[in-house]
């Protein structure tokens, strides 16, 4: 186990800076020029734009530019916005918390419906209930969920209003951020109807974000179900008249779940794509929304920074997983 | 029917493989949802081929005295467009229909350049091993480790927003894919005793990759490539709605979305049909790929 | 009256009651703003958005634009003078003004005239440590030649500041009242520089203005109070909200369910439904902005006036209103808009007449044309959709049997490419007024002091144009400039190196509830002397 875990950490390594290659290479290739697009109509006069690329280090050697910048990166310094001019880890620091609420929640969502459903469908196999079911999860695998987002918003925000159309909170509320988390914080700031306002922004969007994964989890829970029901000490078990409720509750489930659990840590990436068009969709401040500022607005160190926290970010998620998986399942050691 | 037999005799006659088919198709025609889907599919396949003839209207006719018209059963409506008119006047309907050749090109294209490329490497990544295969891999886990949206969102930002650029950055994005189910079969396929028997008589590496080892690794790859035609229609739909695919005026359905988003209150119809579009098609492909899956797998099948 | 605020100290004393239980103050205001600010300190931008959101409220000016108009009136200086020949601008400051007391500062002195010569030394001196303190620029400061113009600024004594100026240069007040030559407190900068804390400055901002800076969320809210110790008195409202909301259509529905009472920029299609609804009242007013289609000056056949007047004949203005702008704008004939001293209203535009452009365009020679037009890949004030624009103008090219492609590119390279003297076909771009001078558009953007630049992009240089824009520039009387101006504009329209195409209307949704707000027209968002109905 032990060599497992180091060979599989000694593989990040490689892999990091494959990240930083990419993040910094991404971020030169872009065309376009980031003095320029600032100026705006105005126009800036050559001398000008000389003196602010180089102040920027954008005259320097290629090779130069990226060592310093593994250098800062190392040192856990990203740069500054070229917008804000502010470190962009701390404009990544104060954006991420609301883009991980949010998934969180998703997540919660998809598991908490798309395990039962998986069962259920896997349990009534071949009825009209799995394939309805099954129907349903095909659709949510299948939504743009940019379009279905907008959907959203026009039913129950515009026809019913039931619901905010954007943002994490209503403004009649105001209370320091504690955590980062709106959930949290309004329970903290102990305000009246702070976190049922909290909740009511979170709704849509987390629901948005949750329909894949959720559509994904039912269907891989279903399959495992299946695959596991099938096999001997399953069938041995209900031989023995164990009960269906504890047969399933207690050895099929819990051995289906092991794949299932590797398809969550897996959504961690697809939330991550989904986050981009959730939180453009329902101007929630997170860092996809920002990602996609930036890159219209070619704030390099933001692309840059941000490419990088993401990946990086996927890349642990990936590593845990992948560690879990290892520790419930002892084959996995073997194959690598 | 040992594998090895198979090879040979697929080499030898014609029938064997007409069984095959058969048995596959016997296997996906069980499958109800799966006709269903193909059925759509199909018919989508021909919308877009007769998009000219079907089409009421040309995609880029601007009836400058009919802006936001509703469609026909709504007040205001009238037959000539019957899912309304676009904020400059052209007909929805005819613009969905040219609209179908786009999402139906940036699939088979992504799907065929992943493919063709990503078994490629993938071959050869697994057949030699050594340093080729690992730098691959690492490659490979570096791609993986951006958010696919994100890194075509960077991509296409690189290359400059339009159709061809979003469907070159999707197509790397899902590169990997392909290429770790390749190597995977490979490496799995090559400890063999057909590939080690081919070895010794003295087949070339080149023979035995193409000719041995693809044709047995092929049904993970024929419903990874159908999983990926949906993609590639959903991502490249969500690329012209973030403003980076295909540039308007063309009927892309993803940029006929992002055109529309300002009118969301005001003329639902602009919004709702070309998402209904896209939900519709990548549906009925994904359904295909749930029976194309079923036939093939058959560790899935009747258990 | 003295019942009514014995009713409000009360209302304020129950609503200081309900804040403590978690509900907001009396009088807050909230406005669904339609993007982030990138930073506080109204030097280093150029955007609106950005002077909404600190000199507008913020910040005060030595010269201010009288809310509601472009009439330049004292602020932070209650009188100057100007010597004789031009070159020199004395300002007498305002005496007993206070800077705003925060939570992260407390001034212990009153305004005084060091305040404003550290405000403009740290953009015009390169040595001063202020000068790179955010890695950013002074964009306004160089795009409008300041650092060319100003010669010195003097402390005369606490409240006398001379500037002396290199040249004589007839719109200087009007730019002592642009947003980058806000006033900041010298105090408070030194205070962070001992702290070393100076990206602070561009952060949270402090300064003179009516309303005080209280907290920024980024990309969601940022919060300012009524500032109580205020020169010109204490605003009505008591909190003033930015509600960070950049779809249009997520701002209108905020303000339908009164999460916000007043925004700025609807989209062109839900002004007709707002216009409808009771609770709703919606402001308008001419924007100071045009929109225009450039033809490269330089190119063939476009270096041919009859060439461009016939291609501008082919264009279908209204059409142009009427989708993309959705009625929202005003066909344009001048290079200036209507509301601007000097627009000469006798000139007459262009008729749209295909038969005759391509009777002219045959006559000129030209035949199967291909030209490329060039679409804007950003909503701007004066142009909602460039794209939809382009591809209108593009049908009604085809009409005359011109072949027109549409060509876009990211913003930055937009501009650069635009830039380049050589580049292909005719470009749709526009401008804003920055101070209501007709200087500001006419030798900006046709001067041939802008041809090679992003400014001039038909690259236009005409003797006759170029010597009545230069003379105007020099003299003080507006009425001898304005007719000079006049004749700037015929000169302009016989030559047509643009199709002007539009002039927008900005429309300013409000609740009923919000009282006195006047629209600028420069296009700013103040809220300084706002209140808001019970």
């Amino acid at each position: 186990m032990l060599r497992f875990l180091f060979v599989r950490i000694g593989l990040l390594v490689p892999t990091f800076i494959g990240i930083t290659i990419a993040a910094f290479g991404f971020v030169r290739l872009l065309p376009g020029d980031p003095v320029l697009l600032l100026a705006g109509e105005h126009g800036v006069s050559p001398e000008r734009h000389a003196e602010l690329m180089h102040q920027l280090g954008f005259d320097r050697p290629i090779w130069v530019q990226y060592f310093d910048f593994l250098w800062s990166v190392l040192q856990g310094d990203l740069g500054r916005s070229l917008v804000t001019h502010r470190p962009v880890l701390a404009e990544f620091s104060t954006l991420f918390p609301a883009t991980l609420e949010l998934s969180v929640c998703a997540i919660i969502i998809a598991t908490v419906v798309g395990i039962p459903i998986g069962v259920i469908a896997a349990m009534k196999r071949g009825t009209w209930v799995d394939q309805s079911v099954m129907g349903a999860a095909l659709v949510g695998y299948s939504m743009p969920i940019f379009w279905w987002g907008l959907l959203l918003i026009i039913f129950f925000s515009g026809v019913l209003h039931w619901t905010p159309v954007s943002g994490r909170i209503s403004l009649l509320y105001y209370f320091p951020a504690h955590t980062g988390f709106m959930l949290i914080d309004s329970l903290l700031s102990g305000q009246k109807g702070a976190f049922v306002s909290a909740v009511s922004h979170l709704v849509l969007p987390a629901i948005v974000l949750a329909t894949i994964p959720l559509a994904v989890i039912a269907r891989q829970t279903r399959s495992a179900m299946l695959e596991v029901l099938g096999e001997d000490y399953v069938r041995t078990a209900r031989a023995k008249g164990l009960s269906q409720a504890r047969v399933v509750g207690l050895h099929a489930l819990r051995n289906a779940l092991i794949p299932v659990v590797t398809t969550i840590g897996l959504q961690v990436g697809v939330m991550m794509a989904g986050a981009i068009l959730t939180e453009t969709i329902f101007s929630w401040p997170g860092v996809g929304k920002w990602m996609v500022d930036s890159i219209f607005r070619r704030d390099y160190p933001a692309v840059q920074g941000g490419l990088l926290m993401i990946a990086v970010i996927i890349m642990f998620v990936n590593l845990i997983v992948d560690l879990l998986y290892g520790l419930i399942n002892p084959r996995i050691r073997h194959t690598r | 029917m040992s594998r090895m037999e198979a090879e040979t005799q697929e080499l030898a006659a014609e029938s064997p493989r007409m069984a095959m088919l058969r048995e596959f198709w016997a296997y996906f025609s069980e499958n109800r949802g799966a006709v269903i889907g193909l059925v759509v599919f199909v018919v989508i396949c021909l919308v877009a081929i007769f998009a000219n003839v079907i089409a009421p209207h040309s995609a880029s006719m601007q009836f400058r005295d009919s802006l936001l018209v509703p469609p026909v059963w709504q007040e205001g409506g009238s037959w000539q467009f019957i899912l309304g008119t676009d904020p400059v006047g052209r007909d929805i309907l005819s613009r969905l229909i040219y609209g179908s050749r786009f999402s139906l090109f940036v699939g088979c294209v992504v799907v065929a350049g992943a493919l063709v490329v990503g078994i490629i490497v993938g071959l050869l990544a697994g057949f030699f091993g050594g340093w080729f295969d690992t730098l691959v891999m690492r490659v490979m886990d570096i791609i993986l480790a951006f958010p696919s949206l994100l890194l075509a969102l960077a991509l296409v930002a690189i290359l400059g927003p339009s159709l061809t650029n979003a469907m070159i950055a999707i197509a790397i994005v899902q590169q990997p894919h392909y290429v770790r189910l390749t190597r995977a079969a490979v490496m799995a396929e090559k400890q063999r005793d057909y590939v080690t028997a081919a070895r010794v008589v003295g087949a070339s590496p080149l023979r035995l990759m193409v000719v041995t080892i693809l044709p047995n690794s092929l049904s993970p790859l024929i419903v990874q490539a159908a999983l990926s035609f949906s993609n590639a229609i959903l991502d490249a739909a969500a690329l012209g709605f973030l403003g980076m695919g295909a540039q308007p005026p063309t009927p892309e359905w993803g940029t006929m979305l992002a055109e529309a988003r300002e009118f969301i209150l005001r003329a639902w119809w602009v919004v709702t049909f070309p998402g209904l579009a896209i939900l519709v098609t990548v549906l009925a492909i994904n359904l295909v790929g749930d029976g194309l899956r079923d036939a093939l797998d058959p560790k899935l099948k009747r258990s | 009256m003295i019942l009514k605020t014995t009713i409000r100290a009360l209302a304020l004393g129950v609503s200081v009651a309900a804040m403590v239980a978690g509900a907001a103050s009396a009088k807050t205001l909230v406005y669904c703003s339609e993007g982030s600010p990138a930073g506080f300190d109204p030097g280093l931008y150029t955007a609106g958005t950005d002077f909404d959101a600190s000199s507008k409220t913020v910040y005060n000016r030595l010269v201010e634009f009288k809310s509601g108009t472009t009439e330049v009136v004292p602020a932070l200086a209650e009188s100057w003078d100007v010597s004789d020949d031009g070159m020199e601008y004395t300002f007498h400051l305002r005496e007993g003004v206070k800077f705003q007391t925060t939570d992260f500062f407390t001034p212990t002195r009153e305004f005084n005239a060091d305040d404003v010569v550290f405000s403009f030394t740290r953009m015009l001196d390169k040595e001063s440590p202020w000068y790179n303190y955010a890695g950013g620029q002074w964009q306004y400061f160089d795009a409008m030649s300041m650092p060319d113009l100003l010669k010195s600024i003097e402390k005369v004594d606490d409240h006398t500041v001379k500037f002396v100026l290199t040249r004589p240069e007839a719109p200087f007040i009007a730019n002592m009242a642009m947003d980058f030559a806000s006033i900041m407190s010298k105090e408070y900068a030194d205070q962070l520089q001992a702290d070393d804390n100076m990206p602070m400055l561009n952060q949270q901002p402090l300064g003179t203005g009516p309303f005080q800076f209280v907290a920024y969320q980024k990309d969601a809210v940022i919060r300012y109070k009524a500032n109580p110790d205020y020169w010109g008195g204490k605003e009505a409202i008591d909190d003033l909200v930015f509600a960070i909301t950049p779809d249009a259509a997520v701002r209108y529905q905020k303000l339908l369910a009164n999460e916000c009472q007043i925004m700025p920029y609807p989209a062109p299609a839900d002004i007709e439904a707002m216009k409808s609804n009771d609770d709703i009242n919606v402001m308008e007013q001419n924007g100071l902005n045009v929109a225009y289609l450039a033809y490269n000056t330089l190119q063939e056949p476009f270096d041919k006036p009859e060439v461009r007047k016939a291609l501008n004949m082919a264009i279908n203005k209204k059409a142009i209103i009427d989708a993309v702008f959705q009625g929202s704008g005003s066909v344009a004939k001048n290079p200036i808009p209507p509301t601007m001293w000097g627009y000469n209203d006798d000139i007459e535009d262009d008729p749209y007449d295909p038969e005759a452009a391509k009777k002219m365009l045959e006559d000129a020679g030209v035949t199967d044309l291909k030209m490329k037009i060039w679409a804007m890949p950003v909503q701007r004030p004066y142009m909602p959709n460039a794209r939809r624009a382009a591809e209108l103008i593009q049908s009604d090219y085809a009409e005359v049997g011109v072949d027109a492609e549409i060509v876009s590119f990211e913003w930055g390279e937009y501009l650069k490419r635009a830039a380049e003297k050589d580049h292909d076909g005719a470009i749709i771009l526009g401008w804003t007024g920055d101070n209501g001078d007709p200087d500001n558009f006419l030798a900006v953007l046709l001067g041939c002091d802008g041809v090679g630049t992003s400014n001039n992009v038909a690259e236009y240089c005409d003797e006759d144009f170029e010597s009545l824009i230069q003379k105007a520039k020099t003299l003080s009387s507006q009425e001898e400039r304005a007719e000079l101006y006049k004749k700037a504009q015929e000169v302009f329209k016989e030559d047509a190196p643009w199709a002007t195409l539009a002039h927008s209307v900005v429309y300013m949704p409000m609740r009923n509830s919000v009282q006195n707000y006047k629209m600028d027209p420069l296009g700013s968002h103040r809220f300084d002397g706002v209140d808001i109905a019970e």
